[in-house]
């Protein structure tokens, strides 16, 4: 047990998470879930909005597994390494906000830091456009962070408040296993609680419980070797420190190797799955995600790892995004395949200037 | 003695390896003291005091925070 966890916290660690992601998410495509979305923490917690009903798109509706073994695979990891450390009281409130604009900037896109580099190891060369977006964020962040903006420190919590987000998961899977209905309005449609897709991107999914598998097993490499898509491009600019990158390279190496082998790499900018070709706002909404992302301290699986870890601040964080995923449909600021929402320009402005605000303001004396 | 003591508990990443690279800089050489109190932030304040040349030792407090001496 202590040689994986020396292995998993040495320079390896990344590398061996970003591997693992690079070759499961492919498989789970190939399994069922959406192109190029083997695993996406916005899309699928968007999903997870609309299956609770915080938004009535019909083809983004279904809880996803993943996300919920996100949460419990960091949880087993930090229970059987002693890091279970429930903790919380860093500006919660701003956190939830920084969710749901991350999530809005991620929307536009149509896709989080993790499926901008599994869309780019798929060859969806508008990827690029994302990626770029998510380091002018992220560098925008580290200039704030130079500043001296900080969130503040947390403080140790009573055990039950890391145990919410755990808890909070294991309702998640319970709601998808019974997916409650309690009837049918005079249309004839569902009319929930819970609503699942029956065309579209959240009808195509892997077996639930493989998917849950995927989820748990890449949570506890994670928790372990503290993988984080976001960190990764701060680190290496703010700090000179490659660690956390090395992952991100391994991850989109075997992302696209895996791709080739499954007949899942499709090189070009059009026709692209759950993908729009604006690059102006593929750049945008990247960058509003990279900011909140980095002003947060970290990507948004690294907050449900962190939720899983006893961490309350993250888990608000992800509360936030599945919040802001609700508001992100209902207020037409969700890119889809055809392009940008209608407000969604207008809501990547509005997220930066209030981000902007963030950075400027909160700073330590 | 007080200018080489950084209290980095509690912080979110990167704030811990940011303020201890700072510290470090300011210190040139000596002692640096730091204290944080997830192991996230201890592994990231070691790797930063070795990128920049620096030793550390790391000991557990009893309530459970991490006290690393970083010397050059």
């Amino acid at each position: 047990m202590s040689s994986i966890r020396r292995f998993l916290a040495s320079r390896w660690g990344p590398i061996v998470t970003g591997i693992a992601v690079g070759v499961l998410a492919p498989v789970l495509v190939s399994l069922g879930n959406p192109g190029n979305m083997g695993v996406c923490v916005a899309c699928f917690s968007r999903d997870i909005a609309g299956a609770l009903g915080l938004h009535r798109v019909p083809v983004v509706q279904y809880i996803r597994p993943e996300i919920i073994g996100f949460v419990l695979g960091s949880l087993v990891a930090a229970l059987v390494f002693r890091e279970f450390r429930p903790r919380t009281g860093s500006s919660p409130l701003l956190r939830f906000l920084l969710g749901m604009f991350a999530m809005i900037g991620a929307l536009v896109f149509l896709g989080c830091p993790w499926r901008a580099y599994l869309r780019l190891g798929g060859g969806d060369w508008n990827a690029v456009f994302g990626i770029l977006g998510l380091a002018a964020g992220i560098g925008a962040g580290i200039v704030f962070l130079r500043m001296g903006f900080s969130l503040g420190r947390n403080y140790p919590a009573p055990a039950a408040l890391g145990w919410v987000m755990p808890v909070l998961m294991v309702g998640l899977l319970v709601l998808l296993l019974a997916a409650p209905q309690f009837g049918r309005d005079a249309d004839g449609h569902p009319t929930g609680p819970i609503f699942f897709s029956a065309k579209g991107p959240g009808s195509q999914h892997a077996p639930w419980l493989i998917a849950l598998g995927v989820g748990v097993f890449v949570g506890f490499l994670a928790q372990r070797s503290r993988f984080c898509t976001v960190g990764a491009l701060r680190d290496l600019v703010l700090l000179r420190d490659a660690h956390l990158f090395n992952g991100i390279l391994a991850l989109i190496v075997a992302a696209f190797l895996m791709n080739l082998v499954l007949g899942q790499f499709k090189p070009g900018f059009e026709a692209q799955p759950v993908a729009h070709a604006n690059t102006l706002w593929n750049f945008g909404g990247m960058a509003l995600a990279g900011l909140a992302f980095t002003l947060a301290g970290g990507c948004p699986g690294r907050q449900l790892f962190l939720a899983g870890e006893g961490d309350g601040d993250a888990g608000i964080f992800a509360l936030g995004m599945i919040v802001g995923a609700g508001f992100a449909h209902n207020f037409s600021l969700a890119s889809s395949p055809a392009g940008p929402g209608a407000f969604g320009l207008a809501a990547v402005l509005v997220g930066l200037a209030i981000c902007v605000i963030m950075g400027l303001t909160m700073r330590e004396k | 003695m007080n200018e080489n003591l950084v209290d980095a508990r509690g912080r979110s990443c990167p704030e811990p390896a940011m303020m201890t690279r700072k510290a470090l800089m300011n210190a040139g050489k000596g002692v640096v003291i730091v204290l944080v109190d997830s192991v996230t932030s201890r592994d990231n304040v070691a790797r930063t005091a070795s990128l920049a040349g620096w030793q550390s030792a790391i000991e557990q407090q009893a309530d459970g925070s991490y006290r690393l001496t970083l010397t050059k």
